[in-house]
Parts: C-alpha cells; structure tokens; sequence
C-alpha cells in the first residue's frame, strides 16, 4: 500500500516485532489465558505435530533414517506435545517409511511427549510395539471409495481390522487415536455428507479410539462446511475427544481451524514447515504449516506449550534437507535475512 | 451471521503490480484490467496518479486509465496522493480516487515523508476538490495491525485516523494490515474500536497475507459484520518489508472461501483463475494463489 521505502534497514526487525508482541518464542503469559477465555475460545490447545510422517511420506524426495531421527529429536525440544513418529505400513506401499523401526528405535524419547505411530491392522501393530511404540494410530476414511483406492477394502472391512488393533492395544493398555479422512470431500467422490463423517467417527470411537482426529485430506473444505461437519460429529462424540487434521490446498485451513476453535474443539494436527504435498492435486500443497498454526494461536492468546523459534528452526533444517522452500509462511517472513536469534 | 453479499475489492493491477518486482508495459496492464472488469468484479483499483520517480511501475496511469474498458456497473478508482495528482486523475477520465492514510507516525514520515496530521491537510485539500467535482473517495488507513518501523499500534490510534478520515467525507475506509503481521485476536481488537467511531457499512479490511493470516483474519471481520474485502488477483504483490514474502491476499482464496460460506460476491472463480494464469504468465512469476495452485492439473 502507498509508496515502497527506500530502505529496508530502518524496519525494526521481524525478531523485535515479533517478540515484542508476545506472538513467538516464549509461550503465553498467563494473563493472556484470560484473553482467550473472554472470547469463548480454548485456553489451551494441544498441537499434533504430523510432519514426520503424514508430512515426509508426502515429499518427493525420501529422507535418510539419520535426517528423520534429527528432526524428530528437534521437534522433541520445542514443546510440542504430540509427534506423529512413522508408519507400520508395509515398505511396498509407503516406501517413504520403510525405516520405521530403526526410527521408533533411535529416536530420544522425552518425558511428557507422545510418539504415535500409525498401524494399519493388527500385523502393522505388533511390529510397532515390538520396536517399542506405546501409542497407536488407525485411519478410517468417510468416504468409500477412498477407502477401497486407498487400503483395497470397505470401510466396514477397515472398521474390523481397527477393532482387532484396538482389542490388542486395549489389552497392552495402549492408547489408540481414530483418524476419518475425506471428512469435508474426498477425490473421488466429491461431496461427503457430515452424517456419514459422524457415523464412521461414532464406530472408531466406540472401538476405544481415545481422539478421533477429522482430516479435511484434500483441503477443499471451507468455514462453512467445516461447521456442518463439526455440528454433526459433535452430537454423537464429546468436544473433548475431536481433533481437526486440516490440509491448506486452497488456502483455507487456517479459516478452517479458527472456525473449528471457536466451536471449542482444542486438538490440532499440523506439520512443520508444511511438509506434505497433496498426492491428489500436483503441486499443490497439503499439510497446513504447524508455524502458521502456532503463530495465530499466539495473537489469540491461546497457550500451546510450545516455542514457536524452535518449531521454526526445526523446519529450516528439514527443508535444507529435502532441498525445498518452507511452505510456512511465518518462517518465509521471518528467515529473509539469515537466522532467527 | 455472516454478511449475505460481500463486496469484493480488487486492488491486483495497483497494490499488486506496484509491488512485484517485474515492470509490466502499459497493454498487459489495460487488458489484465479488462480481463478482470469481465469476472464479475465490482471495483477495480486502476493505477495509482504519484510521481513516477516514486512509483515507476505506475509511471503510465494516464495511458492506463484512458486505455481501459470502463464496463457500466464497474468502479475504477485510482490513488491520489495529493490535490496534483487528483487533477491529473480526472483529467485522465477517473471517476472515484483513493486516499491513503496510516495509523503509525514512523510509517507516515517514512513513507511520505510528513506526519500523519500533514498528511491528513493534504488530504482535506484533495477531498474538497473532489467534492466539488462528485468524486466519490475511499480512505485507506495502514499499519492498523502492526508497523514496521513503530511495532505495536494502539487500535485507539486506529480508530482516531479512521474517524478523521470518514468525517472528511471518505465514504468507505478500508483498514490495511499492511505488513500482514495480525492474527483473529489483533483483528478483533482494532474492529471493536473503530466500529465505535465509523459504522460497520463503510468499512473493509484489506490483509495481508505474509504470516498466512489473511483469511482467518477476514473470517473475524466477517463475523463483526464488515462486507467488504480487499484482495489481489494472484496474491500479486510481495511485501516491501520482508523479501521474498507474500503481500496481498489472494482474490481467487478468497472468492473460494466466500463461496464455501454462501456468501454471494457476483464473481465468477474460473474467469478469475484464468486472469491470474495471463497475469503471472506476462509477470514470468508463479501464482500466490492456493486456490490456482490446486486447480492446475499440469
């Protein structure tokens, strides 16, 4: 707007503007709770940081066992309370992830973390306990035939192999969180109906699922559909127990994600630095970026736990490896001129 | 509730174009503006009437504003720093000009080189000619959300030169965040103020969308009430203060949003799309749009 300066020197940092209003580095002072309770949004929200898997299966390039350590190690610093770890899928189907038990293996475990991975049925479980995972993940699907390109079989057949997965869990006192994909639109069938996203939520969590986590997969929801769905899921589960997994294709999961706090939903999934493009539009991008995230629930005075410096700082050695630019766009801003103190 | 109809503010060919870092020669200039004058779009903001040794990239506002399609039905409003280059607007044919204001002092003396009181002189010259002339005139005010020379900014300061400007006779102030630093929470905060000093249905609010924002943002002022948006076709235009960051919110984002929400805007997505695709094309540049992103099956 107006005239362009004349010289970039004179702005005050982007550290000291940023610092200066409490939206990065030190996690939300307490009088900024109050805030946030004012406006009848969560106080806290717990982040789910899935970069290392749903976002590292999604990239191009595959990463090396000691670069996914790294990074997992990095994300274990910044406060983040949940970090997605792997796949107990076969390595013939997500090669990206065929390391999976010498990542579970090597990665430092910190007190007060969670580290769940995912276990498509009860095989993909075992494997997963036996390299020392103590929490697990299942992904149902809203949709058909997503279900049946995805994982070749029904959702009903699906829903049978994640009993067998919670039955065993429940029996090892394993905590098992329910993902439902195609919860705003799926790529083949367009339009899903919020009945149906409740219904597949209500079977997982029956099962014993502990969190049903409502992943908009292709990103094409909007506020709009996303109240609808929301509306929906929440007659038949408590708010407590709902998780929004919201991918940023068009643009819109942090519209998204706002409009699913104000409904008082307080899980979030994202991925640092955006990791994960989407498989179902080429080039476009998928996973919303847990800086972005984290910055907006700062200005809202909303406490994570986690420091937003950090997550940043991870994000630029992730992307330094893969070769690729942020999809962040907190860390484009904030990385124009070299490091982040 | 949300507003039924929102008016949609197209800013791409001078907010966009000012700040892309490649000129684009005066004919891709008339025909993005007509391509975008045939999507549906109710205002487009033209060019902007500043010395050319400031604005080289607007250096042809007369040949732009005589060139174009004036489509019935459609606004052109064209920037007017002063009382000069406002007569050189309407002598070039345009029918409604903007002011820009600021709600930082630092911002203002570094960016037009006076304080905001000056500045406002200035603009009180450029309102009573307009008066006089019928010539509708939009207020913007910048750094309503952050400066990036002051940091923080007190949304009673906001609401302070929103006011002035609307007595002054601006029948519309659109409320930038220039360095696109707010989030929901800053957004509501200044809305609250100003809408105790300007009714709600003379405001807009044009964000940013260098930190990802934008649309949350928008989403808030929605829920206040606001119904009109600024936006630029592509997301054109970086910001100056951060390189290698986004600037403008993307029109083609935020029609999809609007749209998900029911909320009519008369704007047809695809034809919007595909003046994106000419633009960047003639810009050598990739779209900042998501929207376009995903809908390329190349």
């Amino acid at each position: 707007m107006g005239t362009v300066p004349s010289a970039l020197k004179h702005c005050l940092s982007y550290q000291h503007l940023l610092k200066e209003q409490l939206w990065i580095g030190e996690p939300a002072a307490p009088h900024a709770g109050q805030e946030s309770q004012a406006s009848g949004l969560p106080e806290y929200i717990k982040i789910v940081e899935v970069g290392p898997r749903d976002g590292l299966q999604n990239e191009k390039v595959i990463v090396p066992t000691d670069i996914k350590i790294e990074l997992i190690n990095r994300l274990s610093k910044t406060g983040l309370p949940a970090i997605e770890v792997t796949s107990f899928v076969s390595s013939k189907w997500v090669p990206q992830m065929a390391d999976h038990k010498e990542v579970m293996r090597g990665i430092e475990r910190h007190p007060g973390v969670q580290y769940p991975v995912l276990t498509p049925n009860l095989q993909g479980f075992h494997s997963a306990i036996a390299a020392g995972a103590t929490e697990v993940s299942v992904f149902g699907a809203a949709s058909e035939s997503f279900s049946k390109m995805n994982i070749n079989c029904s959702i009903e057949e699906s829903i049978e192999k994640f009993e067998e997965v919670a039955k065993s869990a429940r029996n090892m006192n394993i905590p098992v969180r329910g993902y439902v994909s195609c919860a705003l639109g799926c790529p083949y069938e367009g339009n899903i109906i919020p009945a149906k996203v409740a219904e597949v939520s209500k079977r997982l969590y029956s099962m014993g699922c502990y969190e049903i986590s409502l992943g908009d997969t292709i990103g094409v929801g909007t506020p709009g559909s996303m109240k609808r769905m929301l509306e929906a899921v929440m007659k038949e589960i408590p708010l407590s127990a709902l998780a929004v997994h919201c991918h940023d294709t068009y643009g819109q999961a942090l519209a998204n994600i706002l409009t699913a706090i104000q409904m008082g939903v307080a899980v979030v999934d994202s991925s640092v630095a955006g990791l994960g493009g989407c498989p179902y539009a080429k080039g476009a991008t998928g996973n919303v970026a847990t800086e972005d995230v984290i910055y907006m629930l700062n200005g809202l005075g909303i406490n994570t736990g986690v420091n937003l410096c950090a997550v940043m700082e991870a994000g630029n050695f992730i992307c330094a490896a893969l070769n690729k630019k942020t999809s962040s766009k907190v860390a484009q801003a904030s990385f124009n001129n070299g490091t982040i103190n | 509730a949300f507003p039924k109809r929102v008016k949609v503010v197209e800013v791409g060919p001078r907010d966009g174009l000012q700040n892309e870092k490649n000129v684009v020669p005066t004919p891709v200039k008339i025909n993005l503006i007509n391509m975008l004058s045939e999507t549906g779009l109710q205002v487009i903001e033209a060019t902007s009437f500043v010395s050319p040794k400031w604005v080289p990239q607007m250096a042809d506002h007369t040949e732009v504003m005589q060139g174009i399609n004036k489509l019935p039905g459609i606004s052109y409003p064209v920037l007017t720093p002063n009382l000069k280059g406002f007569q050189a607007a309407v002598a070039a044919g345009a029918k409604e000009v903007s002011i820009f204001g600021a709600a930082s002092e630092l911002f203002t003396k570094k960016n037009i080189n006076c304080s905001i009181e000056e500045s406002l002189e200035r603009f009180d010259e450029v309102m009573t000619a307009a008066r006089a002339a019928s010539i509708p005139v939009r207020g913007y005010v910048s750094c309503v959300l952050g400066c990036p020379y002051e940091g923080k900014i007190s949304a009673a300061k906001v609401a302070e030169v929103s006011k002035k400007m609307y007595s002054m006779g601006c029948y519309e102030i659109s409320l930038g965040d220039t360095i696109g630093i707010g989030t929901p929470g800053s957004m509501k905060e200044m809305l609250t103020a100003v809408m105790k000093e300007v009714p709600v249905g003379a405001l807009a609010v044009h964000c940013h969308d260098t930190y990802g924002q934008a649309l949350a943002n928008i989403l808030v002022a929605l829920q206040m009430g606001v119904s009109v948006v600024d936006a630029s076709v592509a997301g054109l235009g970086g910001c100056p203060y951060a390189q290698g960051a986004s600037g403008n919110v993307a029109t083609e984002d935020l029609v999809y949003m609007l749209n998900g929400l029911g909320i009519h805007t008369g704007v047809d997505l695809q034809k919007l799309m595909d003046t994106g695709t000419f633009i960047c094309n003639a810009l050598n540049r990739r779209t900042n749009s998501k929207v376009s992103q995903a809908s390329c099956r190349l």
